[in-house]
């Protein structure tokens, strides 16, 4: 066979179609790490280097000032509250729209991504609007003297809408070519249904649960524009971390702003790298593809 | 479970052993978020503590001063009067800090930029009475700023008055007045000093006008924007700022970089202060929150605004080093006949189709 092929060389001129010349290969990734570096890896590496412009005990005493840690506590608080709902939420919300079928089922699959296409400002103006002094709840809030918007619960909602898809828009492609026949099969055999749903269907998602919430939690720490509109900017009580930073570099804190920066950046990294792993470890079944079938 | 196995080839059985391990990891991370969240929230002890708290809703250059003012009042008031008080503090464009308290942030003193932001909050929300401005000494506002000219060190471009910025070829940096606060302040000392060199020649004061906006190669949005544009960018001649934004910048930003001008005539800035009587009196903060702007005026207090850069209502209780960078020069008010008031000069002047969107063409000169 090998030989075969050997013995009829190909027609003068040509070369396989998806080879390029030398120069063009090396033009295109020439390209391509002047933009990874210059978009990325270059302003990176500005934060870490102007958040330890002034040696390290600088940048320990900018991040643990009563300011910053009140805003690093807050912005785990947030998180803390807000993937766990989304967990729920998108798993129940995926099971829903992968395993039935239902009228309405693409206005629900529409509604799930509308926080992708909403800004982040208008999602806070919705909550002000709804909750706050005009607002249409604010009498009732008022009369049991509950406090939403210009509070932590008001950042806790803002950061939940615009982090609503992250967990299902991850599960529903896979569990949608996954399909019910595993299901099926563990109902036929005489599993109850909540049986099938812990010990079928999320198993059988994992990965790309977990990667889902990895997601969910970088977004929920690094909102800004939704959580600026319904902060108040309380110093050390409704300031999340990327509103510190903005507020510090205003302030000409250089070295506090971007030491906090680099804590959030290094937040992302350590997400990047989970992610990766996730994806080198468990690429297959994050794709769907199910080694035993 | 045999018909498992046989179900799904090389598999350990999915029901019983692979399945529950994940189900219980999940588990077991919702708790653990769960027990964080409890752990992170705000304890209820806090809050239900016998110690007195107030919301001052202020702007944002104004962090480092009200931060000294409040570790100050904190001690006078429990000195005076055993309480414990804790002040909370809340920063930002002074237009926005107003929609917040009207649309309700609980705000139990608001210290803002203008007195037109605590105007709104009295006439769309009537959270205080329309007449709050009498309410305290020197129209509400304990201390003062100006604008000034920040230029660069050696003043190389020689500039001197009002009228050097006219001149061709100088870079003027300055915010734009129809979304800055100071911009707007900058550009009426400017009409101010304009009016007094050409009086009764309207169409010579236009032209100054123009010619100084001609001079500004971009408009920046805020104050600190147009601040950051000149000393960390290098761009322009001189930048018109506030007299205690200048100072930060003179000492922050590199000593010995940038001079600050004094031009002989300028305008007199009001930032006002006020009770939100109706959140104070829903807190029954009412005599804590009047004490607390009434300290402003104290002689600790007007020592501290003129630390920080901020005229202080009565000079006699600065600290002479800070007394000595405050030069004297005129001042004009808004209330000037040229002006007559807030409301007029806004309208003249910033409204859309009034004076300014007149003199300023935008684009390369």
């Amino acid at each position: 066979m090998m030989a075969h092929r050997v013995s009829r060389p190909p027609p003068r001129g040509w070369r396989p179609p998806t080879s390029e010349g030398a120069l063009t290969r090396r033009v295109l990734i020439g390209m391509t790490l002047f933009f990874l570096a210059g978009l990325l890896l270059l302003p990176l590496f500005v934060v870490f280097s102007e958040a330890f412009s002034r040696g390290f005990d600088v940048f320990r005493a900018s991040v643990t000032e009563p300011e910053a840690l009140a805003a690093i506590r807050l912005t785990l608080l947030v998180a803390a509250i807000a993937v766990p709902v989304n967990v729920v939420f998108g798993l129940a919300a995926a099971w829903a729209a992968a395993k039935f079928e239902f009228r309405g089922k693409s206005l629900f699959l529409t509604l799930i991504d509308l926080p992708f296409s909403v800004s982040p400002v208008i999602a806070g103006l919705m909550y002000v609007l709804l909750y706050g002094a005009p607002g249409l709840l604010w009498p009732t809030l008022q009369a049991h003297d509950i406090q939403i918007i210009w509070a932590v619960p008001g950042i806790v909602l803002a950061t939940m809408f615009v982090t609503v898809p992250f967990v299902a828009r991850e599960l529903i492609p896979l569990m949608q070519e996954q399909g019910t026949a595993d299901e099926e099969a563990a109902l036929s055999l005489g599993a109850s249904g909540w049986k099938t749903f812990w010990s079928v269907t999320v198993p059988n998602v994992r990965w790309a649960l977990v990667y889902g919430v990895l997601l969910c939690n970088a977004r929920a720490m690094g909102e800004f524009g939704a959580v600026a509109v319904v902060s108040g900017r309380i110093r050390e009580e409704t300031m999340t971390m990327p509103l510190i930073i903005e507020a510090l570099y205003n302030e000409f804190n250089g070295v506090a702003a971007f030491g906090v920066a680099s804590l959030l950046a290094l937040l992302a990294l350590v997400t990047l790298a989970l992610r990766t792993l996730l994806e080198w470890r468990y690429g297959a079944d994050l794709a769907g593809r199910r080694a035993t079938r | 479970m045999p018909h498992l196995r046989a179900l799904r080839p090389g598999r350990a059985p999915l029901l019983w052993s692979a399945a529950p391990a994940f189900t219980r990891a999940l588990t077991v991370a919702l708790a653990v978020a769960l027990t964080a969240a409890l752990a992170l929230a705000p304890s209820p002890a806090r809050a239900a503590a016998p110690e007195q708290t107030l919301l001052n809703v202020s702007y944002d250059p104004t962090r480092e001063f009200y931060r000294q003012i409040n570790a100050a009042f904190a001690a006078a008031w429990s000195q005076k009067t055993g309480q414990k008080v804790t002040i909370r503090q809340s920063h930002g464009g002074s237009g926005a800090q107003a929609r917040a308290v009207i649309e309700g942030l609980k705000a139990d003193v608001v210290t803002l930029a203008l007195a037109a932001d605590i105007d709104t909050i009295a006439t769309h929300a009537g959270l205080l009475p329309e007449t709050w401005q009498s309410l305290l000494p020197d129209n509400s506002a304990p201390y003062t700023s100006t604008i000034v000219f920040l230029v660069r060190s050696g003043n190389p471009k020689g500039i001197r008055s009002w009228g050097d910025l006219a001149r061709e070829g100088l870079e003027v940096i300055t915010p734009n007045p129809k979304t800055s606060g100071a911009a707007r302040w900058s550009y009426l000392a400017a009409w101010a000093w304009a009016s007094r060199a050409h009086p009764d020649t309207p169409e010579a004061v236009l032209d100054y006008m123009r010619a100084l906006f001609r001079n500004v190669p971009v408009l920046a949005s805020g104050a600190r924007g147009a601040t950051t544009t000149f000393t960390r960018q290098g761009i322009g001649d001189v930048l018109l700022t506030w007299e205690n934004e200048a100072f930060l910048a003179l000492n922050e930003l590199g000593r010995g970089q940038f001079e600050i001008v004094v031009p002989d005539l300028s305008i007199l800035a009001e930032p006002p202060v006020a009770v939100v009587e109706a959140n104070a009196q829903a807190r029954g903060t009412g005599a804590l929150a009047r004490a607390y702007l009434e300290f402003l005026y104290s002689p600790e207090g007007q020592a501290l605004a003129a630390r920080h850069g901020y005229r202080p209502r009565h000079m006699e209780f600065a600290a002479p080093e800070d007394r000595a960078r405050f030069r004297d020069l005129e001042l004009v008010t808004i209330a000037d006949p040229v002006f007559g008031g807030w409301p007029r000069a806004q309208k003249e002047h910033f409204a859309t189709g009034g004076v300014f969107d007149r003199i300023y063409e935008p684009g390369p000169r």
